[in-house]
């Protein structure tokens, strides 16, 4: 799909003349509550996002039991923190490891864990990442500046179905005396998406 | 269907873009498209699969040069004629003609709120044999439905490994085009990267796929 900033402010209005037009209309018929559509925009804007699986992942890190429970059944785990809906259904976790890196795509449209990652990024749900992340993964994590030695396999996995995908990434040496909410400060959306790794320089 | 949104292995598309500290949406008609779409569909008169069937069931060259947002627009748009929400008539002027259907709950903000954390998703409780077994070989069968199907081109015709049974599921092919859930379990298969690209390389994708796409290898 076309790079959405590509498109100048002419695009952006017509656009906006053809929602509104439409909303007119479903208010007007009763089929829809501004109220309603506010309450939604709110809640991916200001209430769901990569917070939420950063505190999953930090905790990952420091409860082996909870990490266990992540990796046996990811939706209960997630659940626990009151992270569930739409799309966030089937969890599934998955975590990187000295020799195993794991990285998600959805290659046929943008299928992405909402209640943890909150809405992808345009570049997701983007021509370009969609049509190498399977074919060329190492390339693509080149250009998010993840080298990965040859002997670490990669593993991509592309959301075809209802089930959702997090990656654990690896804790980063150095915190190991660091606390649950500290850890989750240095958590990222592309290293849960498995597109980067955390990175201690984040925060100092 | 083989259509402008099954991009995988592609090339030419260039090199992936991040864009630094990325707003949620970039511009008020996209909080609206997006809110829009949620909330008509939480009227029931369609599903996720017939959602994504309308957003890609268009000619490639325009999925490719729309952007996100706009596909989600007229996916809808047409949704809600094709599934009596408005009439055709109401969406070229603006003009509502009718009130709408009274059996409609339509959500208010309590509501919409509570059916976002719905978590019954597409898994079925009920018995259908699993046709493979984790640790199976399994061959994707060379199908090209020309309606909605979640078997991308580019595993066609290979061989992977089953490696979990994700359950029962609903079948999007047939859901999508109004013809029934069809219940089956639906898999992670792990193809390797010399199997689906030549490439001599250890990585693998592991890809979500259901009975109807497989056959034994």
């Amino acid at each position: 799909m076309a790079h959405d900033h590509d498109h100048g402010h002419d695009y952006d209005e017509e656009m906006g003349f053809r929602v509104a037009a439409l909303e007119r209309l479903l208010t007007e018929k009763g089929l829809v509550d501004p109220a309603a559509l506010d309450e939604l925009i709110d809640t991916y804007q200001h209430r769901v996002g990569p917070r939420n699986g950063a505190r999953v992942v930090a905790k990952a890190w420091t409860d082996p039991d909870f990490k266990a429970w992540l990796l046996r059944d990811a939706t209960a785990a997630i659940g626990s923190f009151g992270f569930a809906g739409r799309q966030g259904e089937h969890m599934i976790a998955l975590e990187n490891t000295a020799s195993i890196h794991n990285m998600v795509v959805c290659t046929l449209c943008s299928c992405y864990p909402w209640p943890v990652l909150g809405l992808p990024p345009v570049w997701y749900k983007s021509a370009p990442y969609r049509s190498r992340a399977v074919s060329d993964p190492r390339g693509v994590l080149q250009e998010f500046g993840v080298r990965l030695a040859s002997d670490v396999e990669v593993r991509v996995w592309d959301s075809t179905a209802e089930v959702r995908y997090l990656v654990v990434p690896r804790r980063p040496p150095g915190t190991e005396a660091w606390g649950e909410e500290q850890l989750a400060n240095i958590v990222t959306r592309d290293a849960m998406i498995g597109v980067a790794e955390v990175q201690l320089e984040r925060v100092t | 269907m083989n259509g402008g949104q099954d991009l995988g292995g592609a090339h030419g598309f260039g090199p992936v873009i991040p864009e630094r500290n990325e707003p949620v949406f970039h511009s008020r008609w996209e909080e609206r498209a997006f809110a829009v779409t949620l909330a008509l569909g939480m009227l029931g008169r369609w599903n996720i699969d017939m959602s994504r069937y309308y957003r890609e069931n268009r000619p490639p060259v325009e999925y490719l040069s729309s952007t996100y947002y706009e596909l989600w627009l007229k996916g809808v748009e047409r949704l809600a004629a094709d599934r009596g929400l408005i009439a055709e008539q109401e969406l070229k002027s603006g003009k509502a003609l009718s009130s709408r259907d009274p059996a409609l709950q339509v959500p208010d903000a309590a509501l919409a709120r509570k059916l976002l954390a719905d978590m019954r998703g597409a898994k079925l409780a009920v018995p259908v044999v699993a046709l493979f077994a984790p640790g199976e070989r399994v061959r994707v069968k060379n199908l090209h439905p020309s309606t909605h199907t979640r078997m991308p081109r580019y595993c066609r015709g290979r061989t992977g490994v089953v490696a979990a049974d994700h359950g029962v599921f609903v079948f999007p092919d047939t859901h999508a085009m109004g013809l029934g859930q069809k219940p089956q379990h639906c898999y992670s298969v792990r193809f390797s990267a010399q199997e689906l690209w030549g490439a001599p390389r250890r990585d693998a994708v592991y890809i979500d796929l259901w009975d109807d796409y497989l056959e034994k290898a």
